[in-house]
């Protein structure tokens, strides 16, 4: 998985390329972990990832909780099997994707 | 069939979804079905490596086979670690506001919704999950 990170003002973009799963979400809670803080807003471009699995979705979590006290987190550009990962899971009910 | 055998450890999550990706890819596999058996390897090998062998090393024997006529591909894990039938395990509350529950047991949850058939027994001492999917 790559992570590609842009700064805009207080907005931290996040775009995610290849798949969220066991092996690589440790390296987007760690990339969280570090930029978070200095963040008021964060939008998540999943333009070019493949799935998310239930490691994935634990971080995701973990950045939404963190966010909603703040200005809020945004997902973007979600594909057909991500979609379905959040319908049954009931993330697309709680999560705003755009 | 196929069959390989992969130590029991996260790391080796990339080499099994290389292998079954190459035979899908084969066979002509749509890319949703596809993302959807990888995404069903990751969560049940993260299962195995995590819980299967504690305190010790073991490994895992990946079998797959295809059947031409219906399209039907299987996937089974078979390991020799604790018995452990994660099907019986109660389905996640997902209706509840998710800021409320544990994400845990969504794993094998995503599994049963994105599997046509998931399948798991013990047999001389082996846990064995079997997966199928049309593709």
């Amino acid at each position: 998985m790559t992570i590609i990170r842009n700064q805009n003002g207080t907005n931290l973009e996040i775009a995610l390329e290849g798949r969220l799963d066991t092996v690589t979400a440790p390296e987007l809670e760690k990339e969280l972990k570090d930029s978070l803080d200095d963040a008021d807003s964060l939008t998540l471009d999943f333009g070019k990832l493949d799935y998310i699995s239930s490691a994935g979705l634990r971080v995701l979590l973990r950045a939404h909780k963190a966010m909603v006290k703040k200005g809020g987190m945004k997902v973007l550009n979600v594909n057909e099997v991500i979609n379905e990962i959040f319908d049954v899971t009931g993330f697309a009910d709680i999560l705003t994707i755009e | 069939m196929q069959e390989m055998s992969f130590s029991a450890e996260i790391e080796s999550i990339p080499d099994v979804t290389a292998w079954i990706d190459e035979e899908l890819e084969k066979l002509g596999c749509s890319m949703k079905a596809q993302m959807q058996i990888d995404l069903a390897i990751d969560e049940i090998f993260s299962n195995i490596a995590r819980y299967a062998y504690p305190d010790k090393s073991g490994s895992v024997t990946i079998r797959y086979s295809f059947e031409a006529a219906s399209r039907l591909f299987s996937v089974a894990f078979i390991d020799q670690g604790i018995p452990f039938d994660p099907l019986r395990h109660e389905d996640p509350d997902t209706s509840l506001d998710i800021s409320e529950r544990e994400v845990g047991g969504l794993g094998i949850f995503l599994v049963k919704k994105t599997m046509d058939e998931i399948g798991y027994h013990y047999r001389d001492g082996k846990n064995i999950l079997c997966l199928k999917k049309t593709i």
